[in-house]
């Protein structure tokens, strides 16, 4: 029987989408002084509202804010009270969240499952994590008293909107800190709807301010001289220039950058969840995933056999409406990244990888991508080596464990890595060895507030999360 | 050479084969399974659903105090699962205890739903395989089609593979023309690499179903072993060409986790198995919460408990 | 302790015990006169006897299953509604601590929000105290060595004697928050916000048999709890006779529970870690690193 699923959209009308946007500076909404710009639904193209766009004046405003929140409320309360506003927080993301998933699939075009089964649990997560670490900090590792910075500045990509932001803002206000964030520019409204619940949640003005805006906005921020603290996650090429803007400067530096990951095989793997590994390390978030596995390494003796189960799966992908809870597979973020990912889909098949997608229905509008796999690629490719940033995954082969972690190790970059074998030793052998900031081993894109998260080499440096995550905004 | 022979002609030819097919990470495929659980399956999937699950289901009584009055009840049941409703399918079988299969056999003479009876010392097994073989040509004889048989765990558990695979070659044999199915007692095995290894090994025994439990052990069916059963017999015939059905039985009461069965079928071993020849429900409850679930979806109400028969 | 008009009778409320998630009599039929500082009758509490202390062990063992196997978040979670359960009750809890320990409302109010804060502080250790007190270890050899805290299972806890409440939640709260079930045996003369606790944990969507809660004579249910084979650690703090302490810690030595001994702190100073310390066992786990 052909068992196919009847459309199961969720409903938009749970979330109230203004038409435009303020700024969020002090407490309020307030009018942009630079160019307005619209944010638009990838999945159809629509426009879903108008956004301000941050000036220099208005990032100065901001930075204000915050620093008059840190001098006067938020740098002098207690610990103990600065948790129970982050409790708050938490809390009414929960009771939001069906709310923040809705918004979050439409303006970045994600799966409502993902959005909903993910991300904002996550968020929320984060948020209840680093509300318990608000009034323990002398407990934390890092002296018995240790001070934060100051004013952070924070700017975030769009691949993961409100959990990025829950990342860089819970840290930093747990800690006490205030922040001046700017979310990216195609994707600002769950940001938005979270400056609303700052209010909900009556947290003192200016300790949270969310300013919209472009590339010049961000540069703007880092820049600003009234800044202690600067993170960034984005990629390789920004965080290379972030950094030498804040070199001389007393600015402290976090970065969380591109990755390349090698997701790799043995012959001895659990196979059927290998296979779900490596289409869930690449396919998950249309693979709009820093630390995606985006090069699997398949030991030669089982690829055969592999890129077969593989292809099976990858048949059952499906590709469509992020707001149908059926959805695997979503839109592209936006039309200049799937110009990208088509361009790099072509360089492998002119370096002479060989190209398969499962086939599969593409909608009119919007921006949609099927997902691929190169088999047949080499180190020496361009699709080996840059991060596409998409649903498309670079196979290649090895034939010992020496030769997988010289291959998985051999890029610039150093966010994360997969291991699937039953050998216990082997796994944690290979762990020690591989140059990355997150080894998974049976498993792939497992995240938790509690589990610290960054990368070596050009994927940046400082890690988010746990207690390690506290350091980026402590003085010690 | 087939593989079935290769495999099985020692004891340790099929213990190598059976521990050499890969492991199953437990958390990987638990996960699996609760993804898949999440499929929203509305409107008319669901009609189409619930129809395919009504059925899929063999209207099952194992009970020590059955008797042919409710025997009698429970095929007029699965013949016709609604009363007031002519537009609902039958279930596929009946399932029960060899002393009631004649009075079954009276009651669904000529309706097209099969007479399935457990047999082999049902439901622990343990008894010697000449007791185990004369249950099965009995149950046969008297008018069962389908055979449902328990696998000696303790054996199984023990490394006596040789032993587990011919006594259900022996069972097959005594079936005749009746199908069989082997129960593999999943709640019993431990692990799911068990589950997997003794999937296989009754299908190279000749089985014809394999099924997850016998409903009198806790666990009964879940998702991830079923899921993990599904992919034995989709690799299997990969391997060899010939389609084996699954059945998960036990703690199945709820439309919506029939449902997540279809689903889970689907997209692992295939549409070529959402037939009732090649997957079923061991239940009994199950069928009229899907009775109820395809009331609401034809008349737009939530059902209640008076409008379903009891029997 | 009501408020209202002098034409309405209020509806009091009856203290029991806090067995497994319900609230029975003592199985002995018994009560006692439960007085405010000032000599005041205010209610009839439940006289626990040794087969309630046996119950409440068993509740508490039934549990340690589900509630260790939680996870440290899930954990949280619960000890954070608790805090908004606290929250709701607080003028119920204000009334009873300016009662039980003849405080003026304002410092009973001060001592009630400290005790929902002391709580909301614990609530946040369930996912970090591992991160503290655990960690990898650098052996001299190719081996992964992990060595995590894990809870000891169910506690005995003699509750402070005069901090009815927020000495009773700085010992009740690190001992679950950290995966363990306890049976606590309140304070004997102020047992009543102990019995409004143990009504805000039942609505919290705090397992049963997580937390019991026994009122009574501490002397006559302390030795059967210290001496219970099926008990895994005692915390004695509550115990203000330095007699019974060391019959108790003797009765305690025959299955080697973890003992706490008593004391007298100042509840309001931070408590640390070592009361969480105490109740939790590390395990250190090896494995070789090979290809």
């Amino acid at each position: 029987m052909d068992f196919s699923y009847a459309p199961a959209p969720e409903s938009r009308s749970i979330v109230d989408i203004r038409s435009s946007y303020g700024l969020f500076i002090g407490g309020e909404f307030v009018d942009g002084k630079g160019e307005a710009f619209k944010s638009i639904n990838p999945a159809s193209e629509e426009t879903l509202a108008e956004i301000a766009c941050a000036d220099a004046a208005d990032v100065d405003a901001a930075v204000a804010a915050a620093r008059h929140a840190y001098d006067t409320v938020w740098g002098p309360m207690p610990g103990r009270e600065r948790a129970k506003y982050l409790f708050r927080i938490a809390r009414i993301i929960q009771e939001r969240s069906r709310e923040l998933a809705v918004l979050e699939s439409l303006d970045n075009g994600k799966p409502i499952r993902e959005s909903r089964d993910v991300d904002v649990p996550l968020v929320a997560a984060h948020f209840f994590y680093y509300a318990g670490w608000a009034d323990k900090l002398a407990y934390a590792g890092f002296g018995p008293d240790p001070r934060p910075l100051g004013v952070a500045g924070q700017v975030i990509p769009w691949n993961f909107p409100l959990l990025m932001l829950a990342w860089k803002i819970a840290p930093a206000l747990a800690a006490g800190n205030t922040v001046v964030l700017k979310p990216a520019e195609t994707t600002p409204l769950t940001a938005l709807l979270f400056a609303e619940i700052c209010q909900q949640a009556e947290l003192p003005p200016g300790v949270v301010n969310i300013i919209t805006g472009a590339g010049e906005t961000g540069r703007m921020l880092v820049e600003h001289p009234g800044v202690d603290k600067v993170a960034f996650t984005g990629s390789t090429e920004v965080g290379r220039a972030i950094a030498k803007a804040v070199a001389g400067t007393r600015k402290r530096l976090t970065l969380e950058l591109g990755g390349k990951a090698a997701n790799i095989v043995f012959d001895d793997a659990a196979l059927d969840q290998a296979v779900e590994g490596v289409v869930n390390g690449i396919f998950f978030n249309q693979g709009h995933v820093c630390c995606a596995g985006s090069r699997l390494l398949l030991q030669e003796s089982i690829a055969e056999d592999f890129l077969v189960a593989l292809k099976r799966r990858m048949a059952l992908l499906r590709v469509g409406d992020p707001l149908d809870k059926n959805t695997d597979v979503g839109a592209i973020n936006s039309a200049a990244q799937l110009a990208r990912i088509r361009e790099l889909s072509q360089v492998g098949e002119q370096e002479g990888a060989e190209r398969w997608s499962a086939p599969c229905e593409l909608p009119d509008r919007g921006f949609w991508f099927a997902p691929t796999i190169f088999t047949g690629v080499t180190q020496a490719h361009r699709i080996a080596r840059e991060e596409v940033f998409g649903p498309v995954l670079s196979v290649l082969t090895f034939r010992t464990p020496d030769e997988a972690v010289e291959k998985a190790n051999n890029t610039p970059y150093g966010l994360s890595a997969g291991v699937w074998t039953e050998k216990g030793s082997r796994i944690l052998n290979i762990a020690d060895r591989l140059r990355a900031g997150v080894v998974w081993a049976n498993t792939f894109n497992k995240f938790d507030p509690a589990s610290p998260f960054g990368g070596y080499k050009e994927s940046g440096y400082g890690r988010e999360g746990g207690r390690h995550g506290l350091e980026a905004y402590l003085e010690h | 050479m087939t593989l079935t022979a290769e495999v099985a002609r020692s004891q340790g030819a099929l213990r190598t084969f059976l521990h050499g097919l890969p492991g199953v990470d437990q958390v990987g495929a638990e996960q699996r399974a609760a993804m898949l659980g999440t499929r929203s399956i509305k409107t008319s999937a669901k009609a189409q659903a619930l129809d395919l699950a009504i059925r899929m289901v063999d209207l099952t009584t194992l009970e020590g105090s059955d008797t042919p009055g409710k025997v009698r009840a429970l095929c007029a049941k699965a013949m016709r699962p609604d009363p007031a409703d002519a537009t609902c399918p039958s279930a596929a079988a009946v399932c029960v205890y060899p002393a009631m299969i004649e009075a079954a056999a009276d009651a669904l003479r000529g309706s097209g739903v099969h007479l399935a009876s457990v047999a082999t010392a049902f439901p622990s097994g343990q008894a010697p395989l000449s007791v185990k073989l004369a249950d099965t040509k009995a149950a046969v004889a008297d008018g069962a089609d389908e055979i449902d048989m328990v696998i000696s765990r303790g054996a199984f558990l023990a490394g006596r593979y040789a032993e587990v695979h011919d006594e259900i070659a022996a069972v097959k044999q005594a079936c005749g023309d009746a199908h069989l199915k082997v129960i593999l007692e999943t709640g019993e095995l431990g692990t799911l690499d068990n589950v997997r290894r003794a999937s296989w090994l009754a299908m190279l025994a000749g089985a014809d179903f394999i099924k997850t439990s016998t409903g009198k052990v806790q666990p009964a069916a879940t998702l991830p072993v079923t899921l993990v059963m599904l992919e034995a017999v989709r690799d299997f015939r990969a391997e060899t060409g010939r389609i084996i059905g699954v059945k998960p039985a036990g703690g199945i009461r709820t439309a919506k986790d029939a449902i997540k069965y279809l689903v889970l079928v689907n997209e692992t071993a295939g549409p070529d198995w959402l037939d009732p020849d090649r997957f079923r429900f061991g239940a009994s409850t199950l069928l009229n919460d899907l009775l109820m679930q395809r009331t609401k979806l034809a008349t737009g109400r939530y059902s209640g408990p008076d409008y379903f028969t009891l029997d | 302790m009501s408020t209202e008009s002098p034409a309405r009778l209020a509806v009091r409320k009856t203290y029991k015990l806090y067995i497994g998630g319900a609230f029975p009599r003592s199985e002995s039929g018994r009560s006692y006169q439960v007085q405010s500082a000032s000599g005041d009758f205010l209610a009839n509490a439940a006289l626990g006897s040794r087969k309630d202390v046996r119950d409440a062990v068993k509740a508490a063992r039934a549990a340690v299953a589900k509630w260790s196997g939680a996870t440290a978040y899930n954990r949280g979670q619960i000890l954070y509604r608790v805090a908004e359960m606290l929250e709701g009750r607080r003028d119920q809890f204000v009334a009873e601590v300016a009662a039980a320990e003849g405080a003026g409302e304002r410092d009973a109010a001060a001592i009630v929000d400290a005790a929902i804060d002391r709580w909301v502080w614990y609530a946040g250790w369930s996912d970090k105290i591992a991160q503290v007190h655990g960690g990898a270890n650098p052996v001299a050899g190719p081996y992964f060595n992990l060595s995590a805290p894990e809870p000891t299972g169910v506690v005995g806890i003699v509750a402070p004697a005069a901090s009815s409440l927020l000495g009773l939640i700085s010992v009740v709260a690190p001992a679950i928050v950290t995966g363990n079930t306890v049976v606590v045996l309140a304070s004997t003369e102020r047992p009543l916000p102990a019995v409004t606790l143990g009504e805000v944990l039942a609505t919290s969507d705090l397992p049963g048999g997580v937390v019991n809660v026994l009122t009574g004579s501490v002397a006559e249910m302390a030795p059967w709890l210290a001496a219970h084979m099926d008990v895994n650690a005692v915390d004695l703090t509550g115990v203000t006779d330095p007699t019974l302490g060391r019959e108790l810690e003797v009765a305690a030595a025959e299955n080697l529970k973890r003992v706490i001994r008593p004391s007298t702190p100042d509840w309001a100073a931070d408590p640390g870690v070592s009361r969480m310390l105490s109740l939790l066992e590390i395990k250190t786990v090896w494995h070789p690193k090979g290809v």
